[in-house]
């Protein structure tokens, strides 16, 4: 991906010189929660800010925004998705870098928001899902992060097939103290969200669920972890019901813990 | 489209209802599953051995691309150079036309039987059903295929492997059923069963007088007809008969031998996964003392220039029915293909025919949202269809044109309220956190209202957070005033 930034091909060594070098940027960055997060998973949200901070980012929030119109847009309510797409241009457009803990969201903005408002698409190139921002932007993979406990991960199907994040969570999750990084069988395989599709297909939607329970819960991994909190409500939801204890937790919250402030 | 477009297919229930139904029989899951996991590792395998898979795509994708935007110049240029071989056109507006034309010319040859291979297009067309209400048999030679039409009533689930969902003693079963001659005592050995249907088929090839064959690939520029079989069927049905008639959708054309080039090495290692295909047939015309001595073409349309008139969904077209995004798409392979109410089950279908059907049925309006959209489809295509695009697409034309699911247009219509404003989706949150200990024990609701029950069937849903993001940022000056944040 190309990547808009004067700096964006500088690979920095640690998160000690980052913090450095982008202090002295003053580069306005803001943080997309997205609606899902904002409303059922604030931790999430939270969990970004802190890594932001820890990593020498201020993170800014412009209340105006809401939703990326992702949901309307994907069920066929292509109209009531156009003024969510222009609230959110006019939300972000004084910065210079947006930041969001979803590769579906990302991938709605990047990909669709210049094609349903062209004007939408200086902010819309400006919008990364985390491990882009880290990985591509701040040039790190060592967040300087702790979880010691078994994980396996879930490359949804949006970021690795939409965004095409490919192995950049993964990177990240091996610098992480302390973590046993398990593989999930059958990885790239969809665990059956899809939007409205889990309401509106149910029977399918819950049986791709199961399967997909069925794999993670054959790692024997403690923590699931994904990149979308959408799927892994999808995960959680259904090995919940079947009374496994595997904890869900969204990628940002494992990149923000540290020995000090765990997950 | 009329409703006799698809006559076999009347009456489907919806894409829910009937993969409701799917998802509840476990051997057809277990068979699916198997199967399509086998191939999907093969196919992945066959095409990483070509260093130059994306251009190849690229290519079948601009080749397609260029032929649509040019159809009506090849399809002329293709029917000038049949004819000049000696074949003749007919030009078929849908799918009553067709079978109308196939029906008069296997009546003018007195014959009341006839063999075929591989044609999609009569399966779309329903010409068995057709040529039978006129006292005409006709015999499927392909061997999934013929399992399919040996087992009564039952219909192609796949495209290239039609009876994907029998497993071999199922298949013993319709065989000693369904086949007159079938050995004593056959068993479900998966070669005493190919030795019975070669058999059964042998005879039929040997007495039949016409074959019905469908088309892969037809050069315009020599007026060439190409099919692709790995069985020997193909061979013997476009050899043998004395008439051949071959049914192709018109998109099917192709400028020049030299674009072969590129589909002859798309096409196998997407379908069979296979480096080349085992026998390909190529014709034009009739020649004098070998073969057919006559040659019809029928160009059926059914549908296709109304697809093509849509700029998104004209991509569908591109399609060469490789089937590669069958065996890799989830929802078929819990779903199955007789879910999807066509001859073109998975992904594809649920793009192609709600555009040369239309979306008057139950079954077509609902098969835009039979996709999680996860994007498989679209990475394993050969000639790039991309299919989650042209899904959401028709979702906006299924939304805009009817007064389907009012529930849901009602529900789009209240999020979409709250979500447009900031301080109203800040409401809805408080709503939501004051009721949290209300709806949900332990951090977790087990039961929800109204059509979320759908969810809640088989699936918690997480309790409201005590405060949303938004209000925690509030408060707290996004953390600065928080200690721990
Ligand atoms: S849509 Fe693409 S992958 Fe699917 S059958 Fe057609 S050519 Fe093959």
């Amino acid at each position: 991906m190309a990547i808009p930034w004067p700096w964006g091909g500088l690979r920095w060594r640690s998160a000690e010189n980052v913090r450095r070098a982008v202090a002295g940027l003053r580069v306005r960055v803001a943080i997309f929660v997205t609606c899902v997060n904002d409303t059922l998973y604030p931790g999430t949200g939270k969990a970004v800010v802190r890594l932001l901070r820890r990593l020498g980012h201020d993170v800014g929030f412009p209340a105006a925004q809401t939703c990326c119109g992702q949901m309307h847009f994907n069920t066929g309510y292509r109209a009531q998705a156009v003024p969510l797409v222009k609230g959110f241009a006019d939300a972000f457009a004084p910065y210079d870098a947006v930041v969001t803990p979803s590769a579906s969201c990302a991938a709605m903005v990047r990909e669709w928001h210049p094609r349903l408002v062209p004007a939408a698409s200086g902010t819309a190139s400006r919008v990364y899902e985390l491990s882009e921002f880290l990985v591509d932007v701040l040039g790190v993979t060592d967040v300087g992060a702790s979880y010691p406990h078994r994980v396996t991960y879930h490359p949804t199907c949006h970021s690795l097939r939409l965004l095409r994040v490919g192995d950049r969570p993964l990177r990240l999750l091996r610098e992480v103290r302390g973590i046993d990084l398990v593989e999930l069988p059958g990885a790239d395989e969809c665990c059956g969200f899809g939007g409205t599709f889990a309401l509106k297909n149910p029977a399918v939607s819950s049986a791709m669920g199961a399967d997909k329970a069925a794999q993670v819960r054959a790692t024997g991994a403690g923590t699931l972890c994904a990149a979308d909190n959408s799927c892994l409500m999808h995960i959680g939801g259904t090995l919940s019901r079947a009374g496994a204890s595997v904890r869900p937790v969204h990628l940002a919250e494992i990149l923000a813990a540290t020995e000090g402030a765990p997950a | 489209m009329s409703d006799g477009a698809m006559p076999t297919y009347v009456g489907m229930p919806s894409f829910p209802d009937a993969a409701r139904e799917a998802v509840g029989d476990r051997r057809l899951r277990a068979n699916l599953g198997r199967a399509t996991a086998t191939i999907r590792a093969k196919r992945a395998g066959a095409v990483a051995e070509l260093d130059d898979w994306a251009a190849l795509r690229e290519s079948g994708k601009q080749i397609k691309d260029h032929v649509l935007a040019n159809l009506g110049h090849y399809l002329r240029l293709l029917e000038r150079r049949v004819t000049e071989a000696g074949g003749t056109v007919h030009w078929a507006r849908d799918a009553a036309e067709a079978n109308a034309v196939v029906t008069r010319l296997v009546r003018a040859t007195g014959e009341r039987e006839v063999v075929k291979v591989k044609s999609m297009a009569t399966q779309e067309t329903g010409l068995n059903e057709a040529l039978a209400d006129a006292g005409i048999a006709a015999y499927e030679t392909d061997l999934a295929e013929l399992i399919v039409q040996l087992g009564d009533g039952d219909r192609p689930s796949h495209i290239l492997v039609p009876a994907i969902h029998r497993n071999r003693s199922e298949i013993r079963d319709v065989f000693r059923r369904a086949m007159p001659d079938a050995p004593e005592g056959l068993t479900d050995a998966p070669a005493e069963l190919a030795e019975a249907s070669r058999r059964h088929l042998r005879a039929k090839f040997l007495s039949a007088k016409v074959a019905v064959s469908g088309v892969n690939f037809a050069v315009a520029d020599t007026g060439t007809l190409v099919v692709l079989e790995s069985e020997g069927n193909g061979r013997m049905c476009l050899t043998l008969p004395e008439t051949l008639i071959s049914v192709m959708g018109v998109e099917k054309v192709i400028p020049t031998w030299r674009d072969l080039e590129v589909f002859l090495q798309l096409l196998p290692r997407s379908s069979t996964a296979e480096r080349m295909n085992p026998y390909t047939s190529s014709w034009t015309g009739v020649t004098p003392g070998d073969g057919p001595r006559d040659f019809h073409l029928v160009l059926l349309d059914n549908g296709r220039t109304d697809t093509l008139a849509d700029e998104v969904g004209r991509q569908a077209l591109r399609c060469i029915r490789c089937s590669a995004c069958l065996n890799v798409c989830p929802v078929y392979a819990r779903a199955g293909g007789h879910a999807y109410g066509s001859p073109y089950p998975g992904p594809i279908g649920a793009i192609l025919s709600p555009q040369i059907r239309g979306i008057g049925s139950d079954v077509d309006a609902s098969l835009p949202y039979a996709s999680s959209l996860c994007g498989a489809c679209f990475d394993v295509c050969p000639v790039a269809i991309d299919i989650p695009e042209v899904l959401v697409h028709l979702r906006a034309r299924a939304v805009e044109s009817g007064p389907r699911h009012p529930l849901e247009r009602a529900a789009m219509g209240a999020a979409g309220w709250a979500l447009r404003s900031p301080a109203r989706l800040a409401l809805a949150q408080r709503v939501a956190s004051a009721s949290r200990n209300v709806v949900g024990r332990g951090g977790r609701i087990r039961r929800l209202p109204g059509p979320l029950k759908a969810w809640s069937a088989t699936r918690d849903a997480p309790a409201p957070p005590p405060e949303s993001f938004r209000a925690w940022w509030a408060r707290t000056d996004g953390g600065r005033t928080e200690e721990d944040s």
